[in-house]
């Protein structure tokens, strides 16, 4: 499956990446598994997203938990719970 | 319904103007301003710089205005979110609502503040004499949007 990844604030800055195009193996099949799966990639990958962080993640620009299902071609984005207004 | 996110600063009696103008239903106009403070988590801040996800940031406050259209009696909305960097005493963030009367004006405009707060994507990155840093989400906004959900 193909996903489009995004990463904003301070996730962004600690992975040093803001978008990426990946292709993730059958057995990825969750929001969860993704998230597993990119921390198997070793650092800094697996100290930013390490379980114990309070992420948020969105798919197709809606947020979602961790328990959704992976669509092809999806928009992914992992980022910190949001300080606005 | 309204929704811009921009860098640029906003003129408040214009755009409160604009909202009700030619809709004489309207006798209830509610505004909330929120404005940069020099001070957070015990530290000066001299500045701070706004980001947020395009696309889903516009989504997002569609969907809480709708949520809000839905459960209140209200007419026209308007959320103007700023981005970029800000100093203190600069607006961040307009949200006006407008209705027949006060009370479906006043408890809508709290929603749609309680519901950015927490699903709006934006991210808060101040500058103060100790380095930048990340603005942490507070628990008191969680518990402020669940109180609209035990109802």
């Amino acid at each position: 499956m193909k996903l489009e990844l995004r990463f904003f604030a301070s996730l962004r800055e600690a992975l040093g990446v803001s978008q990426e195009a990946i292709t993730i193996p059958d057995s990825v099949k969750t929001i969860a598994d993704l998230r597993t799966h990119l921390i198997e990639r070793g650092n800094p990958w697996a100290e930013v997203l390490a379980q114990s962080k309070v992420l948020r993640c969105a798919l197709n620009q809606v947020m979602v938990d961790a328990s959704t299902p992976l669509l092809e071609n999806a928009e992914v984005a992992f980022f910190p719970p949001v300080t606005g207004g | 319904m309204s929704i811009r996110i921009q860098e640029k600063d906003f003129d408040v009696s214009a755009e409160i103007a604009a909202l009700r103008k030619g809709d004489p239903r309207v006798g209830a106009v509610v505004t909330f301003l929120g404005t940069v403070r020099d001070m957070n988590d015990g530290s000066q801040v001299k500045g701070m710089t706004l980001e947020h996800y395009p696309g889903m940031t516009e989504k997002a406050l569609q969907e809480i205005l709708d949520q809000a259209k839905t459960r209140w009696d209200i007419y026209q909305t308007l959320v103007i979110h700023r981005v970029g960097p800000l100093l203190p005493e600069d607006q961040i963030v307009l949200v006006v609502v407008t209705s027949a009367h006060r009370g479906e004006a006043f408890a809508a405009c709290e929603y749609i503040m309680d519901y950015l707060k927490t699903a709006a994507p934006f991210w808060k990155k101040e500058d103060t004499p100790e380095g930048a840093r990340w603005v942490d989400a507070r628990v008191t906004d969680d518990a402020a949007m669940a109180r609209w959900t035990k109802k």
